[in-house]
């Protein structure tokens, strides 16, 4: 897995990091074969169906699988075609201007895998956004663009560990990106520009620091995660996960049927969901609801309705239900509700308050 | 341990955790051996290094290491020299299924952590965490929830008890070695009988088991294989004993209770009848007024300890205000631009390097500068006495959690030590987290004697600390200038003011910034006192809310 490494090596060079793809072909944990953590599983196949969602942030305790867990839906998906040797992850046919490797005559187009990239904690500037390359800088007196981490997880995910914890600048920095899908470079005397549309996968313990309201409003869903606390379930865990590591490709061959169930799932939403009609009732409702929770802004309704049309489509409904508004909910609306810091109720019990008020129980 | 069977000694425990470690590094993840440098950590290392093979890499990880040096880059030197780009190996893909050693790893930071983590699940190494750290110093848990085994080294470890080649053996025959059912429900249901929740350590605890299945030549870990797992790695992350008899199911024998019980998470005891329990609540007197007059207060003074931490130049991260010259390591960033018109000049003046356009020179190297915003922690010391609590309590806690809300973005961190009674307690350790504070203060009682002394002294110890740790401290001190009981338990004022006052000139000699709030209804001459024996402001305010006290805190942190 090319994701895996994202994070510890992006300075590698290109020769190098070519070398090593074969070999880095690890086999990673099936997703269908996570035990519970539904509310994770959901939201991450509803933001494969959907990318627009806006991404995930799943809140929690340590050590629950939130990163073998995207690290498997990446896996999951189909490989995307892509332009050989681009650094940006050009789709065939949309070049981004200024790319070499897309300016070429006739551009190769390859499929590749869907990339998961590692945003690491104190990660400097450079790296995230990219910088001059300074290989051909010094080398042949080149001015030229070394893409960061943004543009290498264009079309993919950037998942963010302990995102609560970052600095400052950074959450700046990936604020603006996220919001507009594009990555504005103007340092080292270099001005650049090029699309980073990715989902954003944030995780953290919010008993370690709470994280800034902008950036938290600018996720889609928000989930909470905690290690199961029943026996069976925490057997089960550890059962698969023993087997896996044990004998990783059989426990893949096994899963291998579900996996193909759920890739033919989220391919057949994403041909459905053109199609999917939102109602006007449905809307009404979904306005009602978000000014009963007292969320902030209009983007929670814009979410809620965007997310249930996702899940309409993943479950094959042509028309989006109240069911599915009500499901929804939680994971839509809990992280923006206005905060105040002497309520103590906490978001979901409050979300769910104003659900039982605009559904009835 | 009950069974009639003589227990392990902890040397011959940790000589064990060398052997399974040996067995399987990368996935046993490592170990942290919490203790001072000496005899007994040298001989466990030694321990390890005799078991593993020859050719596995081992590393030893400078503290303080830089970006650079960890992850590989570009190595300048010979770039420049050789006229082409020359890669340098980072050390964590140096290390790859070998061993890290990790000195002073209490000073990890959690960005390091990160990366160190992230590269064991690349690169695939094990890692030793040498702890050295006292109290409440300690690794980051995100590292050391990965590492299997924290061995005892209070006495010096056995020799080991397995040679290299049993150990290879062991190592070649570990895949096959498979764990049944009821051996993993076994390990599973002790970790949940020692209050351990997090899954990691139980899959770390299953591998220790099939690793000493495998050392011992059986295809199964049994009975003795989980004992041995579960009190190598359940048992020093226990955070409760496990109940005797129905609950902790066989084969296991409950582990031994944990040296230092280190149940953080434990419900305070609340029992203290008479005890007035105080909600936070806002307080909607004239905040305005009082805002003002504080800053203006805190503004007079000059910004001495405060303002230094509070913004610091730094060569790695922050905002960009310009260049010097110098070498691009230890994570400092060229400025290339400056450094190629700094080599542009000698162009003539220079032989020409076989391949590159221009020649550059050490001394033409320029790197950047920041300007960083460095943490800080407030760290409050509330008067929960008698006298206070009944009308400043609620204010306290109110203003704490105003500013808590603050702190999103402003990164800093809230500490909250209340003394009443004989003693001062720790309620609030360091945090920026909205939801422990909560829980800390909504227990916060308040009733019996006014310990102002060690109330500072657990504010100076704790300054200390943070200031170790980067951050800057600001010390808000909420009394009634009411002192009554000293250190040592003596009641009276005379000998608790003394004793206050001594603290003071201490906190004064290594100049923390300081606030003396005063909460008495009518200002008393005390609290001035204090203030200026330790350096620092004193703000009657005799009708202060939550509102008005925390704006004061907050213009303090900023100046």
């Amino acid at each position: 897995m090319d994701g895996s490494i994202a994070g510890t090596r992006p300075r590698a060079g290109k020769a190098r990091r070519k070398a090593a793809e074969p070999v880095r072909q690890r086999l990673v944990f099936p997703f269908t074969a996570i035990v519970g953590q539904e509310e994770l599983r959901l939201s991450l196949s509803l933001c494969a169906v959907d990318p627009s969602i806006g991404g995930v942030l799943a809140l929690g305790d340590r050590g629950t699988g939130k990163s073998t867990a995207i690290r498997a839906l990446a896996a999951l998906l189909p490989p995307m075609r892509a332009i050989q040797g681009c650094a940006y992850n050009c789709e065939p046919g949309k070049p981004t201007p200024g790319c070499e490797a897309c300016a070429r005559r006739a551009p190769k187009a390859v499929s590749v895998p869907v990339p998961v990239v590692d945003l690491p904690l104190g990660a400097s500037e450079d790296r995230v956004v990219g910088a001059l390359d300074l290989e051909k800088a010094l080398a042949q007196g080149q001015k030229a663009f070394e893409p960061g981490l943004l543009a290498r997880a264009h079309r993919g995910f950037l998942y963010i560990d302990e995102v609560n914890l970052l600095e400052d600048h950074l959450v700046d920095l990936l604020l603006d990106v996220a919001a507009s899908g594009e990555n504005v470079v103007e340092r080292d005397g270099l001005s650049i520009r090029h699309p980073a549309r990715f989902v954003l996968v944030g995780s953290g313990n919010p008993e370690e620091g709470e994280l800034r309201p902008q950036l938290l409003d600018r996720f889609g869903l928000s989930i909470e995660v905690t290690t199961p606390s029943d026996l069976p379930t925490r057997i089960e865990v550890i059962k698969r996960r023993d087997a896996f590591e044990r004998d990783p490709a059989g426990f893949c061959a096994l899963w291998q049927p579900e996996e193909e169930a759920l890739r033919a799932r989220i391919l057949a939403a994403r041909d459905l969901l053109p199609r999917v009609v939102l109602p006007d009732d449905v809307l009404e409702m979904a306005a009602k609801l978000c000014m009963t929770a007292g969320t902030d802004g209009l983007r929670g309704e814009l979410t809620l309705m965007r997310t249930a049309r996702g899940l309409a489509a993943f479950e094959g409904a042509t028309e989006v239900s109240l069911d599915h508004l009500r499901r929804l909910a939680p994971m839509a609306l809990r992280h923006r509700l206005r905060r105040s810091p002497l309520d103590d109720a906490v978001a979901t019990t409050r979300v769910a308050r104003a659900v039982q008020e605009v559904f009835g129980p | 341990m009950t069974e009639a069977a003589r227990a392990p000694s902890p040397g011959e425990d940790a000589a064990m955790a060398a052997c399974l470690l040996a067995v399987d590094p990368a996935g046993l993840g490592g170990a942290v051996l919490r203790c001072r440098p000496g005899l007994e950590r040298d001989r466990w290392l030694a321990n390890l290094r005799a078991l593993l093979p020859g050719d596995m890499p081992q590393r030893r990880l400078p503290p303080g290491i830089g970006d650079d040096a960890l992850l590989g880059g570009l190595d300048l030197t010979a770039t420049l020299a050789r006229g082409r780009p020359v890669q340098s190996l980072g050390l964590l893909e140096a290390t790859r299924a070998g061993v890290l050693i990790m000195p002073m790893a209490e000073r990890l930071s959690r960005a390091t952590a990160a990366r160190l983590t992230a590269g064991q699940e690349a690169h695939g190494y094990a890692m030793v965490a040498l702890d050295e750290g006292l109290e409440d110093e300690a690794p980051p848990p995100a590292l050391t929830d990965r590492l299997a085994f924290l061995p005892d080294l209070s006495q010096a470890p056995a020799a080991n008890p397995f040679s290299p080649s049993q150990v290879a053996a062991a190592r070649e025959r570990m895949p096959r070695v498979a764990a049944d059912d009821a051996l993993i429900e076994a390990i599973l249901a002790t970790a949940m009988a020692c209050g351990i929740t997090s899954l990691r350590a139980p899959a770390l605890a299953l591998r220790a088991a099939r690793a000493s299945a495998a050392l011992h030549g059986r295809a199964a870990p049994d009975a003795s294989d989980a004992q041995l797992a579960v009190r190598l790695v359940l048992g020093p992350r226990a955070t409760m004993l496990p109940a005797p008899p129905e609950e902790a199911p066989p084969p296991d024998q409950p582990p031994e209770p944990p040296p230092e019980n280190e149940s953080k998470a434990e419900p305070r005891n609340s029992d203290a009848m008479e005890d007035v329990v105080l909600d936070a609540k806002h307080a909607v007197l004239p905040a305005q007024l009082l805002a003002t007059l504080a800053a203006a207060g805190l503004r007079a003074r000059t910004p001495t300890a405060g303002k230094q931490g509070a913004e610091r130049i730094s060569l790695k991260r922050g905002r960009p205000i310009g260049t010097r010259p110098g070498e691009p390591r230890n994570g400092a960033r060229i400025a290339l631009l400056e450094t190629l018109r700094a080599a542009v000049p000698w162009q003539k003046l220079r032989p020409r390097p076989p391949h590159a356009a221009i020649a550059v020179r050490r001394e033409d190297f320029r790197i950047k500068r920041f300007r960083e915003h460095s943490e800080s922690t407030a760290i409050f010391v509330v008067d929960a006495s008698g006298s206070a609590a009944l009308h400043r309590l609620a204010e306290a806690k109110g203003a704490v959690e105003l500013l808590l809300a603050e702190c999103y973005s402003r990164r800093d961190r809230v500490a909250v030590i209340a003394f009443r009674g004989k003693a001062a307690e720790l309620l609030l350790p360091p945090t920026q987290s909205l939801v422990r504070a909560k829980r800390a203060l909504a227990g916060l009682p308040g009733g019996g004697a006014s310990p102002l002394a060690s109330g500072m002294d657990a504010a100076l110890a704790l300054a200390r600390l943070e200031r170790r740790a980067g951050r800057t401290p600001l010390i808000v001190v909420l009394t009634d200038g009411r002192a009554n009981m000293a250190r040592d338990g003596r009641t009276g004022r005379p000998v608790a003011e003394e004793d206050a006052l001594a603290v003071a000139k201490l906190l004064q000699a290594e100049a923390h910034s300081i606030l003396v709030v005063d909460t008495a209804p009518r200002p008393q001459p005390f609290s001035a006192t204090l203030a200026a024996a330790c350096g620092g402001r004193c703000l009657p305010l005799p009708q202060a809310g939550a509102h008005a006290l925390a704006g004061a805190v907050r213009i303090g942190m900023a100046a």
